[in-house]
């Protein structure tokens, strides 16, 4: 399809093991993502979720297969990718402002310029007052928000999020939820989000992938075909959502089960 | 395809109470919080004050009963000397010279050797290849006794100060060489791949992410440096000078001058504090970011 942003074509890629073996974190992964659709990445832990967007990224080349970004492939990091790390990776020497400021800086833009772009992102996310903070001042959701900021200052049009909102208590999470929505509504970027929160996955997305156990490839997609805009709170109750629910949590709980089997048999 | 991040925002925002106006039960916190701070203060005070009187009267009422002052000296001898050399003068001079003359060469050896100790420590950190093959002549030159390198450089370098520019050198750059080597290797893989997704260039990496990271290890290597540099700068004087504090108290050890020697290692205490009080405001600075110690402020 022509605006697919993401394409994986049998991207495989291996680690080497701290016993000296090889440990394949995901294989044969074949999938696209369209420009301005929302897709999310459930499986269970440690199947490889966060290698698949390091790939995407461009921060590791696969071992075999191809990864193409915008049709082409990837080599270094691709134009227009944004990307929220698992562990949040703000700069503990930054205030806020400079630490959402540091996008535009490294792309050449004035000190001035970078920071007037700064401070409108932070307002946009809630956190007007708070610029002249430090990292180690601010809570955990303020902090997440200060990396969600800084990914978007630089207009992505691929957004990658790997769990971004899982450290949150119930009520931040889903605030952060509308507020995310709400911000990519009408840009037209593509997004992936990783997730290990089915209900979450399906609240937020056009599309859910399911992974399998590791190491990972497609086990299936599943469409979730609930009208935008959304209100993530209520939708959770609807009957629909309930539907797609059980039938995407028929197929991620074999899955689930496999990997706690695996666990346990490595772990004896 | 561009994509439009800024457009489709209802700009409706969750308010951020940033600090409020304090309420009446808090300024009272805060004011007991700070008088009790103050007592703690007073009460830390006095208690050195009496351990510094105590051990000085004890070896004042020493020297003057029972063991033989012109050996150990004593706190009232000590005291004239250092009253005798800034009102009258040394044996080589006037002591400001000394001390400036010994100051400049610390101070040169201790930038020169802090530069060089940063820039080759961080390059190395960085760069595997650089470092695999450097390891074993550094390893080599670290295992050196290099306090004995103050004789070679006087041979090389005269008695100028040069040669003690040149000790004090050495021994600065060693100690902030491994720390700025061990603060590069140690940054945070993610902050790096953040910053490259952010659109970071290579020489962006380094200025904005390796070198504040390695900072604070840096920073740490630096106070010690410092004693180096005035060690290196005093042992060069001893080697072989025509000024310094070094000269004076190898003068003073050449006299059987007691008082002397003492009154030397006075003045270069001193002069050490100053430059650690100096490099502790800098540190903090250069490090307001991080969170403060535990049990530094004062809790309410
Ligand atoms: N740099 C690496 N070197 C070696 N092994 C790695 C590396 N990165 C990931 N792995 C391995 O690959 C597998 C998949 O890791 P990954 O981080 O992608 O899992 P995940 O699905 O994101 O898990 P979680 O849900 O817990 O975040 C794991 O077994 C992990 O040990
Ligand atoms: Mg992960």
């Amino acid at each position: 399809m022509a605006d697919d942003v993401i394409e994986l074509r049998g991207a495989t890629k291996r680690f080497r093991s701290t016993s000296g073996g090889i440990h394949t974190a995901v294989h044969d992964l074949t999938m696209t993502v369209a420009a301005n659709e929302f897709v999310a990445v459930v499986g269970p832990t440690g199947c490889g979720k966060s290698t698949t967007l390091s790939l995407v990224s461009g921060l590791e080349p696969p071992s075999e297969g191809e990864v193409l970004v915008a049709g082409s492939p990837v080599r270094g990091i691709p134009d227009g990718v944004g990307y929220m790390f698992q562990n949040d990776a703000v700069l503990p020497w930054r205030s806020v402002l400079d630490n959402v400021a540091a996008g535009p800086r490294y792309r050449g833009e004035s000190r001035a310029a970078a920071r007037a772009k700064a401070r409108t992102w932070v307002e946009r996310v809630g956190l007007a007052g708070f610029e002249g903070y430090y990292p180690h001042q601010l809570s955990g959701g303020m902090r997440k928000r200060v990396a969600l900021a800084q990914t978007l200052v630089n207009e992505p049009s691929i957004l990658l999020m790997d769990e971004p909102f899982s450290a949150l208590d119930v009520q931040t999470r889903a605030l952060m939820q509308d507020e995310l929505l709400r911000l990519w509504s009408g840009t037209g970027a593509a997004v992936v989000f990783v997730t290990h929160d089915l209900e979450e996955a399906i609240a937020l997305a056009d599309r859910v992938i399911v992974m399998t156990a590791s190491p990972a490839t497609i086990k299936g997609s599943f469409p979730v075909p609930l009208s935008r805009p959304r209100d993530v709170e209520e939708l959770r109750l609807s009957t629909e959502f309930l539907e797609i629910y059980r039938e995407i949590w028929e197929s991620l709980r074999e899955e689930v089960e496999k990997a706690r089997k695996g666990n346990a048999s490595r772990a004896a | 395809m561009p994509s439009v991040w800024n457009s489709g925002l209802s700009g409706e925002l969750s308010p951020a109470t940033a600090k409020a106006a304090l309420g009446k039960p808090d300024r009272q916190a805060l004011t007991s919080a700070a008088t009790a701070h103050r007592r703690r203060r007073i009460r830390v005070w006095a208690i050195r004050v009496a351990l510094v009187v105590a051990w000085l009267g004890s070896w004042e009422a020493a020297a003057t009963y029972w063991i033989d002052p012109f050996y150990y000296s004593k706190p009232s001898a000590v005291w004239s000397k250092l009253v005798d050399w800034f009102t009258v003068g040394t044996s080589q001079g006037s002591i400001w010279e000394q001390i400036s003359v010994t100051m400049q060469e610390a101070v040169g050896g201790f930038v020169l050797g802090a530069v060089a100790g940063v820039v080759l420590g961080i390059l190395l950190g960085r760069s595997r290849l650089l470092s695999d093959i450097c390891a074993p002549f550094i390893k080599a030159a670290n295992a050196i006794p290099r306090i004995v390198l103050a004789s070679l450089f006087v041979i090389w370098f005269g008695l100028e100060m040069s040669s003690k520019i040149a000790t004090a050198f050495v021994l600065v750059f060693f100690a902030v060489f491994f720390n700025a080597f061990q603060g590069a290797r140690e940054v945070d893989r993610n902050l790096v791949n953040n910053a490259r997704i952010l659109g970071a260039s290579q020489a962006q990496v380094l200025w904005t992410i390796v070198v504040p990271s390695a900072t604070s290890w840096i920073l740490a290597s630096l106070h010690s440096a410092f004693g180096f540099a005035l060690i290196g700068a005093v042992v060069g004087e001893f080697t072989g000078a025509d000024k310094g504090l070094g000269l004076l108290i190898n003068h003073a050890q050449g006299t059987f001058d007691a008082a002397g020697i003492y009154a030397g290692m006075i003045v270069i205490t001193v002069i050490a504090l100053l430059a650690e009080w100096l490099l502790t405001a800098l540190e903090g600075r250069l490090l307001k970011w991080r969170p403060p110690a535990a049990g530094a402020e004062a809790q309410i």
